[in-house]
């Protein structure tokens, strides 16, 4: 069917779940409502994590972020995502791994202060996932990027996915310290967004 | 000659004493340097050059003392008086003995550190962790221990350097000449100049 993107069908696999015997009519009202823009809430969490050699590794969040993203209801593919992080504000719950973050070895923050990631395509891979592709922009290179994107939650005026992805550091400048760590940052982050 | 004679070192004993002496003094500079320096990434690299070549100094010095127990030990200069004996065989014990004790306490620096930090030697070998207590000031400690010893150690490195010069141009015997070349060297003998 026309509308069978990811919000159609999550909002339907939704519906199935709460009110099995919902009149199919109701779909399309409720996909009308969920579709729109959204602003991403300060309740998500951008975590990632840093594997290093011997088992173990660096994790931590950010802490600022801020972004936007639009459903569109009839085709998944025109939906847009815009999200800037503040490197600033990563944690790891070490400050002098923080402090090493956030210098000119790593992020350089006094003079890099955002990493934004824009989307360019993305992809329904399943009734409740998509790939989000886009370019990644830290230290003043840009890159391409993909993310895997699957609908955790949703409400009238609310929609949480999960988001993971991974991001080769040394295409940013970011490679000090591998081979012990790793060039791939893992990212697990819970995204909410509220419509805006 | 690989093996020593009782007049004179052999190129095993040779090579083990030149390559761990310079080893140990780009340590104890590099030590210096890498917890002076500003920069994150040059520090980081640092480090992990500074545990590297401290782990190729365990690992030698043990090679070395098992080399040292199946090999004679040449005699010292029948000239040399007994103070001066005593004094020498001092400070080769307190240089063995910093060759274990020095790159061990760095050992515990590393395992310590609330950092974590791997110790992937030379990017080839991933060095445990001691089993020991992690903690900022147990890190402190050990920083401290290590820092001191190190320093301590290459005072009786100087001594023992000077002593050898203090051989070679003053008293003008063997002492160091044996030590650069494995031929046949009459201890006690003098040196062509």
């Amino acid at each position: 069917m026309m509308t069978n993107t990811l919000i159609s069908t999550a909002m339907r696999v939704g519906l199935i779940a709460t009110l099995a015997y919902a009149p199919l009519a109701a779909q399309a009202d409720t996909l009308a409502e969920v579709a729109g823009r959204y602003k991403i809430q300060s309740s998500s969490r951008v975590g990632f994590t840093v594997s290093q050699v011997g088992g173990g590794g660096i994790t931590g969040d950010f802490k600022k972020f801020s972004g936007v993203f639009s459903l569109d209801n009839s085709n998944i593919g025109r939906s847009v995502i815009d999200f800037t992080l503040y490197p600033e504000s990563v944690s790891t719950g070490q400050a002098r791994v923080e402090n090493f973050l956030r210098s000119d070895a790593v992020f350089d923050s006094a003079n890099f202060p955002t990493i934004t990631f824009k989307s360019t395509q993305i992809t329904q891979t399943s009734p409740d996932t998509a790939e989000v592709a886009g370019i990644l922009t830290a230290r003043g290179k840009s890159g391409p990027a993909s993310f895997q994107a699957n609908l955790a939650d949703h409400g009238k005026n609310s929609i949480t996915f999960r988001v993971q992805g991974k991001i080769m550091r040394s295409r940013y400048g970011m490679d000090v310290g591998t081979p012990i760590y790793s060039n791939v940052v893992q990212f697990d982050m819970t995204i909410r967004g509220q419509r805006s | 000659m690989l093996r020593n004679s009782r007049d004179s070192f052999g190129l095993v004993s040779i090579l083990f004493h030149w390559i761990i002496a310079l080893i140990f003094l780009g340590q104890i500079f590099l030590g210096y340097l890498m917890v002076r320096t500003s920069d994150f990434t040059l520090q980081f690299n640092l480090f992990q050059w500074h545990k590297s070549f401290g782990f190729l100094i365990l690992g030698l010095s043990a090679l070395r003392l098992i080399w040292k127990f199946l090999n004679v030990r040449p005699r010292d200069p029948e000239t040399m008086p007994p103070i001066e004996r005593v004094a020498a065989h001092a400070a080769h014990v307190l240089l063995y003995l910093s060759l274990f004790i020095v790159p061990l306490t760095g050992w515990a620096v590393a395992s310590s550190s609330p950092l974590q930090i791997p110790t992937f030697m030379f990017n080839l070998l991933v060095v445990p962790q001691l089993p020991i207590t992690i903690s900022d000031s147990a890190e402190a400690f050990w920083s401290a221990s290590h820092a001191w010893l190190a320093y301590l150690s290459s005072v009786v490195a100087a001594a023992h350097i000077l002593a050898a010069l203090h051989h070679h141009f003053w008293k003008r015997d063997a002492i160091l000449i044996r030590m650069l070349r494995s031929r046949v060297v009459g201890t006690g003998s003098k040196h062509a100049n």
